[in-house]
């Protein structure tokens, strides 16, 4: 096979994101539509990750990797497992209030991990579903009950509930202990979550929960760039990958006279910046080889020794410039911020590949790699298998920066147009309204 | 290994009986009562003698009263023996840590726990000189020692002496508040009151509570050698700092080897076969420690039982201690309240600063107010963790709009040399313009370096003007000026950039 960095741009990211989609066809039970959250054996499903694949089911079908008819029997499959599943909140139901469980079995749907009822990976899901329905619009028995299904889904979602009488919304929910006792605090990935909740017909939150959640932003200036500070990179893209956040602005970004795409190149900035100071002398490191985000990592805890020190952080959320940093670089979280980026993530994607190959296997980027943490041989430490999460956001952003497709998508829908506005933005797209909107 | 006793008292050597002769002799005769006190102070910890001080020096007749001992708690159980602490402790981990100065590792480094707290017993004797009832009784002050009660609106009991005052301050401090846990109390635990008394290190030390006392002990007996587990019912510590502040320290003490239990909650306390289990639950997740010692009380309660506040009119909460308004008076306009028995700051110097407003507004019909004072603080784990002023949340809050200017120390010439490049500075200002609302400094040193915003605070001095202020080569504290040049930039590239417009429109 050609190797990936001797081709042209556009047949790079072609080569990579079509890669990326395979995850989602060989780590899917065809039963159930779920999808694993990892490669690795004896996998849970993410609830985000079957998100990211609805997602990738109407790229697959207009790039020509998939049959609509496969694509859209993929797509019921999940759409009806969740209608159906066990909603009665117990601790081996699939959900709870519309929300669902983080981790799922991948054959039974039940709960696993004792996992928390996740707010923000339920919004991810839901984000794909609107995507899958915004796409699969034929006049078909299954494209119809694919929308239908859909609408059921998002509109059963009791986002009320999830704010617990607070300001915001609760991070998670379990049946064992209630409420996890914290909420969103500062800038996060979180816009796509309370978008969607603003947006509902059935149980929307009010947008002075929006408010409460961007009172605790932190605008700094960093490295000379004005910034609305959040330290790992995923944050900066998770939600950008559903929502086209380019010259729309809430009251925070007026104010700033800013956008949040904006910002999220000047997080590309800030990373470069930091990785050519590598402050901590970490091997690889250079203004063209970061990446600091969630994901997998190198560890040196061992089972049942406490009180040892620690030098690595194993699976983390790893962030510029407060750390923690252990020398892991995340090459999804690169690639990732291309449409914000693209000359310098192309950049950066050409060195990385071409000094450390060993991060890709089937052209699919590995979760993380630490050159630093390398075995004797020079080998970098290079993160078992693929991660879903990973794959989903290469393949939703590639797709943004090649055609803006899943923005186009999303930016049809009412619901999220209305979350938008329910949450102070204007200009931009949504200035021209949306009359032919659909839900 | 048998359970560790927590029933320790201060050894008695040369240093305890030369500090209890400063601060509490045994053979002290409470002199004869004036007819009437100006001020009556109530508690000789630091918002006590410093309201003496400036009291006595204004030319006022005083009286002070002292149930324990003179210097407080700062003095006695809290900052002075902590500090010395944490300056043995930080030795021994910057040993361990040797081969990251490019110094070697001393083979074999054994803790000698007991010299470490003979240091500490030491220097605090050492330090209670300024605070000795000889000094105050040479100032002027006519001091008593014995519990002391209110008997009216204008009199104060002390043991069976009656004094009459014609204005007082109760300055009486708080005491470790102890949660209450099942077993915990049979099971024994340390206090800051009593935990600078031990002789011998505990093994395996919980620490209950992530607050600034419970974050600097936790990480000083690490560096000391306990396997240290620490437990706090929130997802952070240190509650009220910036959350990338809390964040650096968790992954510090990570570093450290500190086994770190974030929301989690100690339900019980058991004694089983003589060893001490402590049962902890994070949301569902339910687990069991053995443990030696247990250090609580971290949190403080205020110390206004046994006064009979009631008698004098005094208003009170046992919670939040005194009720006092901006300019430090009580619902009885003849009583003032100091220091930590009526503040949310508790702070030595704030407690000070706070008695001399009382001496000002008590005794000279002054107007100053609580609410002017710019106050600084700072919890001494490593990296060090100072604030003054605003917190970004609380501006939000306010509708104030906001904007920090961060420097990572890791861009300062000094920290990398030093091997301290973990933190930063971040100073917030008032958006638009260069008015420093408050700061946050994570460093090695951050204390001393928060000294420098707080007197451009008090000053009135703005980025522009510390922009300006060369400060010595290669210092930490060049980071401050730092994020002023970043200010100073940034105002630039705008002028810079509407002159240029205006140059090609011609």
């Amino acid at each position: 096979m050609t190797q990936l960095s001797t081709l042209t741009d556009e047949a790079m990211l072609d080569r990579l994101q079509c890669a990326a989609f395979g995850y989602f066809v060989q780590n899917m039970n065809p039963r159930n539509g779920l999808v694993a959250d990892t490669s690795r054996d004896n996998s849970p499903v993410s609830i985000a990750v079957v998100g990211f694949a609805l997602s990738s089911y109407p790229v697959a079908v207009e790039r020509g990797w998939m049959e609509r008819a496969d694509a859209v029997q993929r797509t019921l499959a999940a759409l009806r497992f969740f209608r159906d599943s066990d909603q009665s909140g117990s601790p081996t139901a699939t959900g709870f209030k519309g929300f669902y469980y983080h981790f799922l079995d991948i054959h039974t749907g039940a709960r696993v991990w004792m996992s928390e009822l996740s707010m923000i990976d339920t919004a991810l899901l839901i984000a794909g579903v609107l995507t899958a329905s915004m796409y699969f619009m034929a006049d078909t028995p299954d494209e119809v009950e694919l929308r239908e299904v859909a609408d059921f889904l998002y509109r059963r979602i009791d986002w009320c509930w999830a704010q617990d009488d607070g300001d915001t919304i609760k991070q998670g929910w379990k049946p064992e202990s209630g409420f996890l006792h914290y909420g969103w605090e500062g800038y996060s990935e979180a816009i796509v979550l309370y978008v969607l909740a603003l947006g509902s017909p059935t149980y929307p939150i009010k947008g002075d929960s929006y408010t409460a959640w961007t009172a605790t932003y932190q605008w700094e200036n960093l490295y000379d760039h004005d910034y609305l500070y959040a330290g790992p990179l995923f944050v900066h893209q998770f939600s950008h990958a559903w929502i086209d956040l380019r010259g729309i602005r809430d009251s925070f970004m007026r104010e700033k006279d800013f956008d949040y795409f904006e910002n999220s190149r000047n997080a590309v900035s800030i990373q470069r910046r930091y990785t050519q100071l590598n402050p901590h002398e970490f091997a690889g490191y250079d203004e063209n080889c970061w990446g600091l985000s969630a994901g997998d990592g190198p560890t040196d805890e061992k089972p049942d020794v406490f009180n040892e020190d620690r030098r690595l952080f194993g699976y983390a959320a790893r962030g510029v410039p407060y750390g923690p940093d252990d020398g892991t670089l995340s090459p999804s979280a690169v690639l990732a911020s291309l449409p914000f980026a693209p000359e310098r993530v192309l950049e950066a994607m050409r060195n990385m590949l071409t000094r450390y190959p060993q991060m890709l296997t089937d052209d699919r980027l590995s979760s993380s790699f630490n050159p630093t943490v390398g075995a004797s041989d020079g080998q970098p430490w290079v993160s078992a298998g693929h991660y879903g999460l990973d794959q989903g956001i290469v393949l939703m952003m590639i797709e943004n920066h090649r055609s803006q497709f899943i923005w186009q998508l999303t930016s049809a829908c009412r619901y999220i147009s209305d979350g938008l506005q329910g949450a102070g933005f204007e200009g931009g797209w949504l200035r021209q309204g949306n009359p032919g909107g659909a839900h | 290994m048998s359970s560790f006793d927590a029933s320790v008292t201060t050894p008695q050597d040369a240093y305890e009986d030369k500090r209890l002769a400063d601060v509490h002799p045994q053979a002290w005769v409470n002199p004869e009562p004036a007819d009437r006190y100006a001020l009556i102070i109530v508690g000789a910890g630091s918002a006590g003698v410093a309201a003496a001080e400036l009291a006595i020096a204004m030319g006022i007749k005083v009286a002070m009263i002292e149930r324990h001992l003179i210097g407080g708690t700062c003095l006695n159980t809290g900052c002075v023996p902590s500090k010395a602490l944490i300056r043995t402790s930080r030795l021994y981990a910057e040993m361990r840590d040797a081969a990251r100065y490019g110094a070697k590792v001393p083979d074999n480094i054994q803790v000698d726990f007991a010299a470490a707290m003979d240091r500490v017993r030491r220097i605090r004797s050492h330090l209670s000189g300024g605070s000795s009832v000889r000094r105050l009784a040479a100032l002027g002050v006519d001091m008593f020692f014995g519990n002391a009660r209110f008997a009216g609106p204008d009199t104060l009991m002390v043991n069976e002496q009656k004094l009459r005052f014609a204005k007082a301050l109760i300055a009486t401090g708080t005491r470790p508040h102890v949660p209450t846990i099942p077993g915990l109390r049979e099971a024994g635990f340390l206090t800051n009151a009593n935990v600078f008394n031990l002789t011998e290190l505990p093994q395996r030390l919980l620490v209950i509570g992530g607050g600034p006392v419970g974050c600097e002990l936790a990480q000083a007996f690490r560096h000391l050698g306990a396997q240290v587990t620490i437990v706090q019912d929130k997802p952070l510590f240190l509650e009220k700092e910036e959350r990338d502040a809390a964040q650096i320290l968790s992954d510090a003490f990570a570093r450290d080897g500190i086994e770190v239990r974030l929301n989690t909650e100690v339900t019980a306390v058991r004694m089983v076969n003589g060893h001490k289990l402590v049962d902890l639950v994070s949301a569902d997740y339910h687990s069991t420690i053995e443990v030696d010692a247990i250090l609580t009380g971290v949190g403080r309660a205020p110390n206004v039982q046994g006064l009979d506040l009631e008698v004098a009119g005094v208003d009170y909460d046992a919670d939040n201690g005194i009720g006092v308004d901006d300019f430090l008076c009580t619902s009885n306009p003849r009583i003032y309240a100091a220091g930590d028995v009526c503040l949310e700051e508790q702070y030595t110097d704030t407690a000070a600063a706070s008695a001399r407003i009382v001496v000002h507004n008590a005794l000279m019909r002054g107007r100053k107010r609580l609410s002017k004072l710019v106050i600084p603080w700072c919890t001494y784990t490593d990296p060090e963790i100072a604030h003054v002023g605003m917190y970004v949340r609380e501006a939000n809050r306010k509708g104030i709009p906001v904007k920090t200017f961060t420097v990572p120390m890791h861009q300062i010439d000094r920290a990398v040399t030093d091997s301290e490049e973990i933190g930063f500075v971040k100073i917030h200002i008032r958006d638009g313009t260069d008015t420093i609302l408050g700061a946050t400094i994570v460093a090695r040193h951050a204390g001393e370096m928060i000294n420098e915003i707080t007197l451009a605070m008090v000053a009135g001095i703005g980025l522009r003007t510390l922009a300006k202020v060369i400060h010595a080569y290669p210092t930490q504290a060049e980071a401050i000026r730092e994020a002023a040049k970043a200010y100073v930039r940034t105002r630039i590239t705008q002028r810079l950039r509407s002159r240029l417009q205006r140059w090609l429109a011609r």
